[in-house]
């Protein structure tokens, strides 16, 4: 079956079908539609979903409905990103499983409303103080906007932590014909809760004396038995969440803390706790990366782009190769951390890379990075106009 | 969610942590009222979420053997919101000092205004304590602070008269020294509305250095501010995380917005992608028009991509919609030379210059009589719809000019643009009679 369908449209099916029940968003043009459409949706589920009184709010709404038991998601522009920027570090550091959309549209400050852009690449990585890593997909389709969102909300609870939904004003607004058959449906895990151990725990310290009216009124009291929120051995797990209101006593804290949630300035904690946030997301990259090569044998260039600009780049793909030319193509779909394997595989036997994106080369440095002694050409725009198919055969040529 | 255990409360909500406040502090006193108030509701400490800020109020939360949140500055109050919105049954209380009440003003208005059900108990001692005694929203006028050296220019905020003319439903004013501070707290909590405590008390490492303050000055303050003290305001209307979920209930279990399907019924001879650019002006329905168009491509069984353009102020200046249709699927939308252009508005012509310019003889332009001159290579043909004995107005002219164009270019059916306008059973019949009266005047 076919449909004509947008980008907007597909994030919201893919959050409800993932099992999104909590959304938060302030209004801001390209991303408004998505706030608009689930904002029908989500009651209808039983969930959650309000116009909050600016970005910061909608995303620290976010994240005490999290704590509370939802799965929840946002989205934002560039501007509105600029206000999430705090709670972003305390999603980073209290481990929140977190969706946030990104429709970027042309910057830097007010910039372009609906202007596209792909200029907050290196933003959502570095989006907050402290330097630690994030997640981030980048969809290259309509059909893509529905399945990374999937994979988003599946990815937020596999490492309990933001995960990005990088798009933009083209890819979320410009309808398409998609054949419904063809949305991949990738997996969405349930949350790993943090419950009272079955037996009864032996008392610790911070844990509340509850008399259990089950055990009779001269009992002794009961101990809420009640597990550290957090464990950073082995440093790259990712431990259950404690969510509010279920049968265990829940610290959350944006301080710097030990595995009890408790304020630790104790070096051995803190290097403990912040080594973990590195470590999770990390050393298990190969488990996020996500890429499609297309290769083709005896290719010596490489093309690369990710989001919207991938369309063009297949069109000239296509044409090259329709003149004979060999040429080899990859669309980066998992941002960060950047997919190192998938990288330097595509650029073995190549000896020039080509990068396209819409800013000034953003994403190429990282290519650079990893494509020592190779030629690396950027097809960058930033005059509000998608990159076309000829700008790459130009720069491939 | 139901719990394993029947709990009974605590005799005690604080843990065995001692404070950390300075000698003379009023957090400490405010704090043992808090869990004297949370041993008279009697509640299980699993269903009471303690939201703290930050600041020294901030650290209140480690001393409570209660479920915890401590977040950012000036945030509690979005935090709350979101654990109440997601589980209402839960007891939130917010802990926040008065700088929480300037840096996140805005949320305090908006949850007042939602009369969302949280308990928010300002420690509200002038200054900022934790960071050097710097002023805030409530230092008094006058008062000396790290950084009002020569005395607070600013006027201070009237907390509780702000969220009682805005939406709070429970508004109380007192000081760390009263004795029914427990019991209000209490009340408060129970009322399950947005309730605010705004509590007066020394902050004795730095405002009470500074200006002589005591219990005798707060009084006095009061007086010179024309403040009053008690149960300020009561109101009672629906509570926002319950009002949603009633709201809700109208639409709980409806279909959720699926994929409409869009079946080839008719046959295109396209054998490329073709590159169709409607111009006209905002309000002017282009992009409905374009869209019809769109779907009339899918019913014949091509593929189609829609991207439009218009300015922020959606009714005035340009609107373009730049269609690409393709007997294969469209992984490029944009449009650099389009193969046909519809031009309906000098808002449209003036936008889309460098297009017409790049078009060339193989090219096809269709426009108004005013248009037929633009400049460009492209083969014009003139759409003049005085020629119809059917009035085409503003709503209607880009669908008459559409079915014009479709008609010449030829590679679709019209009657998959009948089929595609009458989708929508609301304009079935205006959609129809424009292509109807467009089809009987023809170009020229």
């Amino acid at each position: 079956m076919r449909e004509f369908i947008d980008g907007s449209t597909a994030i919201v099916r893919g959050a409800l079908d993932a099992g999104c029940t909590f959304f938060a968003g302030y209004p801001i043009t390209p991303a408004s539609p998505i706030l608009m459409h689930i904002l029908r949706e989500l009651p209808k589920v039983g969930g959650v979903a309000i116009q909050a009184e600016d970005e910061i709010a909608s995303i620290g709404m976010c994240i005490g409905a999290t704590l509370s038991g939802s799965r929840a998601m946002t989205a934002t522009s560039g501007p509105g990103l600029s206000l999430y920027s705090e709670n972003i570090g305390l999603a980073i550091m209290g481990e929140v499983p977190l969706v946030i959309v990104d429709v970027q549209r042309l910057g830097p400050a007010t910039g372009g409303a609906t202007t596209v852009g792909q200029g907050d690449v290196q933003f959502v990585r570095w989006g907050t103080g402290g330097g630690y890593p994030v997640i981030a997909l980048a969809p290259s389709t309509v059909a893509e906007c529905y399945s990374l969102t999937r994979r988003a909300f599946d990815l937020a609870e596999r490492f309990r932590c933001p995960v990005f939904l990088l798009t933009d004003k083209e890819l979320d607004m410009t309808s398409v014909t998609v054949e419904t058959e063809s949305y991949e449906r990738p997996p969405v895990r349930a949350r790993a809760v943090l419950a009272a151990p079955v037996a009864r725990a032996a008392p610790v310290a911070g844990a509340a004396p509850v008399a259990s009216a089950t055990r009779g009124a001269n009992a002794a009291p009961a101990v809420i038995a009640n597990p550290p929120p957090y464990r950073y051995e082995p440093a790259d797990g990712v431990s259950p969440l404690a969510q509010y209101g279920g049968d265990v006593l829940v610290r959350f804290t944006g301080s710097t803390h030990d595995e009890r949630a408790l304020i630790t300035k104790a070096p051995s904690k803190v290097a403990a706790l912040n080594e973990h946030l590195r470590a999770k997301i990390e050393q298990h990259a190969d488990e996020i990366e996500l890429v499609e090569l297309d290769q083709d044998s005896g290719a010596r260039t490489l093309l690369v782009s990710y989001g919207v600009t991938a369309g063009a780049m297949h069109e000239a793909v296509a044409r090259l190769r329709a003149a004979g030319r060999a040429v080899s193509a990859l669309v980066v779909k998992s941002l960060w951390p950047v997919p190192e394997r998938a990288l330097r595989t595509a650029l073995l036997d190549v000896d020039r890379v080509v990068v396209g994106e819409l800013n000034h080369g953003q994403y190429r440095r990282e290519v650079e990075r990893l494509a020592p002694g190779l030629e690396v050409r950027g097809v960058n725009r930033v005059d509000g106009e998608l990159i076309t198919p000829e700008q790459f055969m130009e720069a491939a040529r | 969610m139901t719990l394993g255990t029947t709990v009974t409360p605590l005799s005690s909500y604080r843990n065995e942590t001692p404070y950390p406040f300075c000698p003379g502090c009023g957090h400490g006193p405010i704090l043992d009222h808090l869990n004297a108030a949370l041993v008279k509701l009697a509640l299980d400490p699993r269903q009471v979420v303690l939201v703290s800020d930050i600041g020294c109020s901030g650290l209140s939360d480690q001393y409570f053997a209660t479920s915890a949140f401590h977040g950012l500055h000036g945030r509690s109050i979005t935090y709350a919101t979101g654990i109440k919105l997601a589980r209402p049954d839960l007891k939130v209380i917010v802990v926040m000092g008065d700088g929480g009440t300037g840096i996140g003003g805005a949320h305090l208005l908006s949850a007042a205004r939602r009369n969302i059900g949280v308990t928010v108990l300002v420690f509200n001692n002038f200054n900022f304590g934790m960071t050097g005694g710097q002023h805030s929203t409530t230092t008094p006028q006058g008062a000396v602070t790290s950084t009002t050296p020569g005395g607070n220019l600013e006027r201070p905020l009237d907390i509780c008269a702000t969220v009682a003319a805005n939406g709070a439903g429970f508004v109380w004013r007192g000081t760390s020294f009263d004795k029914d501070l427990a019991d209000r707290i209490a009340e408060a909590v129970r009322a399950e509305c947005f309730a605010l405590l705004d509590i007066w008390e020394l902050c004795t490492a730095y405002f009470v250095a500074s200006n002589q303050a005591s219990r005798k000055t707060l009084a006095t303050t009061l007086d010179q501010l024309g403040l009053k003290a008690g149960l300020l305001h009561r109101e009672e209307y629906p509570e926002y995380s319950a009002a949603y979920r009633a709201e809700s209930e109208r639409v709980r279990g409806k279909a959720l917005a699926g994929p409409r399907a869009l079946e080839p019924r008719f046959r295109a001879t396209l054998d490329r992608p073709f590159r169709l650019v409607i111009a006209g002006s905002a309000g002017g329905k282009v992009r409905s028009a374009a869209r019809l168009v769109a779907e009339a491509a899918m019913l014949s069984g091509l593929w189609a991509a829609q991207r439009d353009d218009y300015p922020i102020t959606v009714k005035t200046g340009h609107s373009l919609s730049e269609l690409v249709l393709a007997p294969t699927e469209i992984r490029y939308t944009g449009v650099t030379r389009p193969d046909a252009m519809i031009v309906v508005s000098d808002e449209g012509l003036a936008k889309c210059g460098r297009q017409l310019a790049a078009m060339t003889a193989e090219d096809r332009l269709f426009a108004l009589p005013a248009f037929a001159s633009a400049k460009t290579k492209a083969r014009v043909t003139t759409i003049d719809p005085t020629r119809s004995t059917l009035k085409i107005g503003g709503g209607r002219l880009v669908l008459y000019c559409a079915t014009l164009a479709l008609r010449e270019l030829g590679f679709l059916p019209i009657e998959a643009l009948e089929a595609a306008a009458t989708r929508n059973p609301e304009f079935a019949d205006e959609n129809l009679a424009t292509i109807g009266a467009a089809l009987a005047a023809g170009t020229g």
